[in-house]
């Protein structure tokens, strides 16, 4: 943790000392600065072009200003009536959240395991559980397509969630953090006569709070954005989530980009109010750690 | 209250035996102190009394009972640690109150047992603030007002100074020597620090390398250390250890007599504390040339090589020898601790 208390400083410090350098510019600072921007407006564009977009009528739509001629919310309030869009935002909202719950607490209950128990195949285990990640998305949608298929999970929410109820990098993550909580505080508590669930949940969990914090963010968003699975799982138009529902806006008669980019705006919402929520908890929780005993 | 007693104590780690059968009796409220050098086995020790080391072999008993299969919570014991492990998310008062939470008594018996730890440790304005907003010394009397919450039989110790500053370990030292005198529980304590257990034990256990050395009060393992180890480790300056040789009646030490009967004949080690041998200008034991000087105030410490073997001596703080100087020093032949071949105290 104080690792990013220090790349914070050095960021602090970077800054002033870009503001002192004044007079003879350092060629180096410049070139920094440029390619930064650069980055920057790469990062940014889309989502102007995203804004822009969704308060552009149709017939501007191929014109590339930024600031419409004619601006309108009309697109929101269409995509605001439209009962699918709320179906579909709710679906993923449930199904991102209950992904989030559910793999935090098991990544965190494994991780501890792995972390603070010696037993035999420990290591095995960890390894097994480490090498899941080196599989990408697009190999492992078949077996659970047809893993799914299989149990009847095909179109279900639950078909939707398995794959994300608990993941290997989670626990990777948890198990790292889980190495800094000294075992003195387990063995305090283990004295006092907590059993270990609640060693875990009373004493070790908080002390990884900053950590838990990261990891539910990551979750969150993974699941919020996610397409291949939930739209390989899911037939019927009720069961879509959002980022599946929002292509569906085209295969009417035409595109309409439009609305979905007003679609896609509305989309990174939640996404902000999670990241907002949880990182002021991360800046506690670093505060937090930074205390010795 | 309660006895401690270890019955042939051992601990293995794989193939590798790191307590090699302990035997020690701690009375009912005893303050017994563990001391020894780092890897010597003290913590496994007081981990295995907690329960929170697998006893290899032999017995642990608490209060007459064996505990070697009982859970370190049903032992009846509280535990301090070196790094305090008081919970930086928790406030002091639910920090102290931690130890009550399986207690089976009304709530506001539960504050009031917190209120009344707080004061006897002077922590009563410091209840609602959490860990960070503490100095190292609150912190680690946080950890021991936890301890003493659940009034346990046996308070264990491992090293719990270590982490505060000089000043502060001797302040700690003496309130917890104050804490024992007034609730008199049978007290484990662990460090690496001759001082503190000198100053802090009813009786100290010497430890090596597994085995015990000495078990005795602070006074016996000072004036009658059973051997070398013990000679060397308790007290501070070291104690000098010069070759001799005895005779009947005598022993010969760098080149002089001294008149001590070892009740033995060959050669011998002469143990002689730095306190016991003096800078004088009257009769003296040796003679030799101050190689170094080192003044600590009242006293000053004179390294004085003597054919030879370089010893510690104490000179007048006011009036030191002069570095290089030829020095007389003195010593009361009953003064000198003997040891035989093998390391052990001779008599
Ligand atoms: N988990 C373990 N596995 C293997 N060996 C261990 C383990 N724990 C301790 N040891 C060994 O047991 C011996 C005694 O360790 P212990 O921690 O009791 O020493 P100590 O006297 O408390 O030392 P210190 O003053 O450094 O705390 C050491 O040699 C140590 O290397
Ligand atoms: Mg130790």
């Amino acid at each position: 943790m104080t690792d990013i208390r220090a790349s914070a400083d050095s960021l602090m410090k970077g800054q002033s000392s870009a503001r002192a350098a004044k007079g003879p510019r350092d060629p180096y600072a410049v070139l920094r600065w440029t390619l930064l921007a650069m980055g920057a407006i790469v990062m940014v564009m889309p989502i102007v072009y995203m804004l822009s977009a969704s308060i552009k009528y149709p017939f501007e739509m191929y014109d590339l200003n930024i600031i419409p001629k004619e601006p309108t919310f009309e697109n929101y309030t269409y995509v605001l009536s439209d009962g699918r869009f709320l179906r579909w935002f709710g679906n993923s909202f449930l199904i991102a959240t209950l992904t989030t719950i559910s793999a935090v607490f098991f990544d965190a209950l494994v991780g501890y395991a792995l972390c603070k128990f010696t037993f035999r195949g420990r290591t095995f285990m960890f390894i097994a559980i480490l090498s899941t990640l080196m599989i990408p998305t697009e190999m492992l949608v078949i077996p659970w397509y047809l893993m799914s298929k299989s149990f009847g999970w095909l179109d279900s929410y639950w078909g939707i969630m398995f794959p994300g109820i608990m993941t290997a990098f989670g626990t990777f993550l948890m198990k790292q953090f889980f190495e800094t909580v000294p075992d003195d505080f387990l063995e305090a508590a283990r004295i006092d006569g907590l059993n270990e669930f609640q060693i875990w949940w009373s004493v070790a969990l908080p002390l990884v709070a900053p950590a838990l914090s990261a990891l539910a963010i990551f979750i969150f968003l993974g699941n919020w954005t996610a397409f291949l699975w939930p739209l390989i799982v899911t037939n019927s138009q009720d069961l879509y989530t959002l980022p599946v529902g929002l292509t569906t806006f085209s295969v009417e008669q035409a595109v309409e980009w439009e609305l979905i980019m007003t679609g896609a705006a509305l989309a990174t919402i939640p996404t902000l109010i999670v990241f907002l929520l949880f990182q002021r908890y991360i800046i506690r929780g670093v505060a937090m750690a930074g205390l010795k005993g | 209250m309660a006895t401690v007693s270890l019955q042939n104590l051992r601990k293995t780690y794989g193939k590798t035996e790191v307590l090699h059968g302990l035997s020690l009796d701690v009375a009912d409220g005893e303050f017994v102190v563990l001391v020894g050098p780092s890897g010597c086995g003290k913590s496994t020790t007081l981990r295995m009394i907690a329960g929170l080391e697998d006893v290899s072999g032999g017995e642990v008993r608490i209060g007459g009972q064996v505990v070697n299969h009982l859970e370190p919570k049903d032992r009846n014991i509280a535990m301090v640690f070196q790094n305090y492990a008081i919970y930086p998310h928790m406030t002091v008062r639910k920090n102290i109150g931690f130890g009550l939470r399986r207690a089976k008594m009304p709530a506001a018996d539960k504050a009031r047992r917190i209120e009344e730890v707080a004061a006897i440790l002077s922590m009563t304005d410091y209840l609602d603030r959490k860990p960070a907003q503490l100095s190292g010394g609150q912190r680690q009397r946080v950890a021991i007002g936890r301890a003493m919450v659940r009034d346990p039989a046996v308070f264990l110790f491992d090293e719990p100074l270590s982490n505060l500053d000089a000043q502060l370990r001797s302040q700690m030292r003496l309130e917890i020597k104050k804490l024992h005198q007034r609730m008199h529980t049978t007290i484990v304590f662990v460090t690496h620090d001759q001082v503190e257990a000198m100053t802090m034990a009813d009786r100290i256990v010497i430890m090596k390398d597994g085995h015990i050395q000495q078990v005795g009060t602070p006074a016996e393992v000072f004036h009658q250390p059973a051997n070398i180890f013990v000679a060397q480790f308790i007290g501070a300056p070291s104690m000098n250890l010069l070759a001799g040789q005895a005779v009947a009646g005598s022993i010969t030490v760098a080149g002089r007599s001294l008149a001590r009967d070892a009740g033995q004949t060959g050669p011998i080690t002469v143990g002689i504390r730095p306190d016991d041998l003096r800078v004088t200008d009257g009769p003296s034991s040796f003679e030799g040339r101050v190689v170094l000087l080192e003044p600590l105030g009242a006293e000053t410490l004179a390294y004085v090589d003597i054919g030879g073997q370089e010893v510690v001596a104490r000179a007048d703080g006011r009036n030191p020898p002069a570095l290089g100087a030829v020095v007389q020093l003195h010593v009361a032949p009953e003064n000198l601790h003997l040891f035989d071949g093998d390391g052990k105290a001779v008599e």
